[in-house]
């Protein structure tokens, strides 16, 4: 429930600091090391949610949200000797983020509990590219693994180059037996430098960019960084294009939840829900690129609206899929439901602490079958969702089969939801100008993915220009967290746990 | 299960026709591959996908080519999960400065012979991601590339369109 008359703790606490003006639609303070460590104070004592951490030369960001006034706000500590108070420290969920801006910014984090480097392989011809880049001195030193002791231990290295047709990473498995001791993920092998690329391109360049850091999720990104433009400027787009972006997005949820589901069991060996929910998944591209030129929906949404309108026969195209998967879902649903060999390896599978989820603020289906109800469309929300009905499931157990029956769930949700934006899809332009910045200007939105919450910063050059730019993945949350729901699993169920959670290397790795 | 099984047996199959071979594939494919290696591997081509730094969007679509629709082993295709059980490997993405070394020990631990196909834009020339410090560029500039597929991401019929065009080199 949103207490409106609450008193916002969050925003006194960043009031000390010296707002910045042109900064929306939330505020941005630049604040002293004192109110820096009260916000970290505040986010150990799990007050606050932490949204995102990122830097830029001589400058390093905090972003948090404060659930119960729906406010987030973003700290910005000046970094003058090029160090800054570690928040991991105090706040584990933001260690892999403080080590990835020491890799790309070169700010360190003072008294960091980890200072091993993240996405720097030490392989790139510089250090730093985001800050004050220089040649790198020496070679970096092989990468540290955490150390594990013990008699009947054992360590299996897994990837980058996996079995399946998946992205790359390295797993770390140490296990006693059958059993998992340990997991250590090592990312950073789909680096492809997207925030460097992004400074100085111009809004175009950008937003195809954006649309491509997790390819999965383009309408999601794409959404975002829209949003993020459109809050600098302060232009406001036309209904119609509001609602379209909502009808790609649930498209997007669509497929993506029907791919998941399907490829889960499959991992545990029930092939044939993946045959018919891959069938599903085939239904949604074949609609979209019907519907909107493009099977993915890469490149739909714009900044100022979106770039092509529903045809007209984009409504029966879009009504018959619904029919289509109101059809043939529900019996897969029930055969989820009645196939007990199935449940025996996905139900009390990959099972995660609720309380780690919420330090974490785990957002998607991680976090709903976690017992936290977070989703961005809803809170802090945007159009045209404040004006549909619609269900955030949850659940509680947080393990395997809670996963799926969340992403079961939300399909039904997106079916429903799609229905409604066709019935009250408004008329009119699907595009609209966007005001010209004329002066430094900065925005962010946080928009509602299938994975989870994306946050995207970015600060626009009065000719209109990306000056800096962040996407902050849900993945960066959730990751760590695979790293304890493996605990005590037989790695034979690593694939199973890794695929209910479907997090993304790319969108991560940036 | 076993009503959804049997369903399946009276409907008519999803699985599209096969699109011919892509002409601009075949051209760049023209060089003729040695008899001997035609016969060992038959009609029967094992695939290995490399991601070397894709956004995902081509892995998504190249596991489409295995549904109702597209069903690539009809063709004798099939994925395998080793660099050393395969003929072909399947790489997308600008290739990434942190996947080079990857790439290349995949490569070097696939026998011969052996074909490259590069997919999407990225996987030609970097693509969207060409330029920075983080990416080598197009796959062709760590390992030898028989055919490119561009795209992004090149749909599920052009990635057949290009594969077909291969199984007819290699046959």
């Amino acid at each position: 429930m949103r207490a409106t008359n609450a008193k916002p703790d969050l925003l006194v606490v960043l009031g000390a600091g010296q707002p910045v003006t042109g900064h929306r639609p939330w505020p941005r303070f630049v604040v002293t090391v004192e109110t820096w460590n009260a916000l970290l104070a505040g986010l150990a004592k799990g007050a606050w949610t932490l949204l995102g951490l990122w830097g830029e030369p001589g400058m390093v960001h905090l972003a948090v949200h404060e659930f119960e006034t729906g406010a987030p706000g973003i700290a910005s500590l000046p970094c003058p000797t090029g160090e800054f108070p570690s928040v991991g420290r105090w706040h584990p969920p933001a260690q892999r983020l403080e080590r990835a801006v020491a890799d790309l910014v070169g700010l360190q984090p003072v008294a960091g509990p980890d200072l091993r480097p993240w996405l720097d392989h030490g392989r790139w011809p510089l250090r730093h590219p985001l800050g004050s880049p220089t040649a790198p001195a020496e070679a970096l030193p092989p990468y540290p693994f955490l150390p594990t002791e013990g008699e009947s231990l054992h360590q299996i290295p897994v990837g980058p180059v996996h079995a399946g047709i998946i992205e790359p990473g390295h797993f770390r498995f140490t296990a006693n037996g059958e059993a998992v001791v340990r997991l250590e993920e090592r990312l950073g092998y789909v680096h492809k430098g997207i925030e460097s690329l992004l400074n100085g391109a111009t809004l175009e360049r950008a937003a195809r960019l954006v649309g491509r850091v997790s390819g999965d999720s383009t309408v999601a990104y794409a959404l975002a960084f829209a949003r993020a433009v459109e809050a600098a400027t302060a232009t406001e787009i036309p209904a119609r294009a509001h609602w379209l972006r909502a009808l790609m997005a649930e498209l997007e949820r669509l497929a993506n939840h029907c791919g998941d589901i399907g490829a889960i069991c499959n991992d545990a060996a029930f092939a044939l829900m993946l045959a018919h929910c891959a069938v599903l998944r085939e239904r949604v591209l074949r609609a979209s690129v019907a519907c909107f030129g493009h099977r993915l929906l890469m490149d739909c949404v714009i900044p100022g609206g979106v770039a092509v309108d529903l045809p007209a026969d984009g409504v029966p195209i879009l009504r018959a899929l619904l029919a289509e998967m109101r059809r043939a879902f529900p019996p897969l649903v029930e055969l989820y439901d009645n196939t007990a060999s199935l449940q025996d390896r996905t139900a009390n599978t990959g099972t995660l602490d609720p309380a780690l989820v919420q330090q974490f603020g785990c957002g998607g289906v991680i976090g709903r079958a976690a017992g936290r109800a977070f989703d961005a469309r809803r809170e802090p929300g945007y159009p045209p969702y404040d004006q549909l009905e619609f269900e955030v499931p949850v659940r509680r157990e947080s393990d395997v089969n809670a996963r799926v029956w969340i992403r079961i769930r939300e399909v039904e949700q997106s079916l429903a939801l799609i229905e409604e934006l066709l019935e009250r899809l408004p008329s009119g332009p699907v595009q609209g100008a966007l005001n010209q910045p004329g002066r430094l200007v900065e925005g962010m939105a946080l928009v509602e993915g299938f994975r989870g919450d994306i946050l995207l910063w970015l600060r626009l050059a009065a000719d209109g220009t990306v000056a800096r730019c962040h996407p902050r993945d849900p993945s960066w949350f959730q990751w760590p967290l695979l790293e304890a729901a493996i605990e005590g699993n037989i790695v034979a169920d690593f694939p199973l746990c890794n695929k209910s959670f479907n997090c993304s290397y790319s969108g991560h790795d940036l | 299960m076993r009503k959804l099984l049997l369903q399946n047996g009276w409907r008519s199959p999803l699985t599209l026709p096969a699109p011919a071979p892509s002409e601009a594939a075949l051209a760049e494919l023209g060089a003729e591959v040695d008899r001997a290696a035609r016969r060992r591997l038959g009609r029967s081509l094992a695939i290995r996908e490399v991601d070397a730094g894709s956004c995902n969007g081509c892995e998504l679509e190249i596991h489409a080519l295995n549904n109702a629709f597209h069903d690539l082993e009809r063709f004798g295709f099939h994925f395998v999960a080793s660099p050393r059980h395969a003929d072909v490997l399947l790489v997308t993405g600008p290739v990434t400065v942190n996947m080079r070394e990857a790439l290349e020990r995949t490569y070097a631990a696939t026998p011969d012979p052996k074909w490259v196909v590069a997919v999407g834009d990225c996987g030609r020339d970097g693509g969207v991601f060409a330029g920075g410090y983080a990416c080598v560029g197009g796959v062709a500039e760590v390992i030898p590339v028989d055919l490119h597929i561009p795209g992004c991401p090149p749909n599920p019929m052009q990635l057949l369109e290009g594969l077909l065009a291969l199984l007819q080199v290699v046959q």
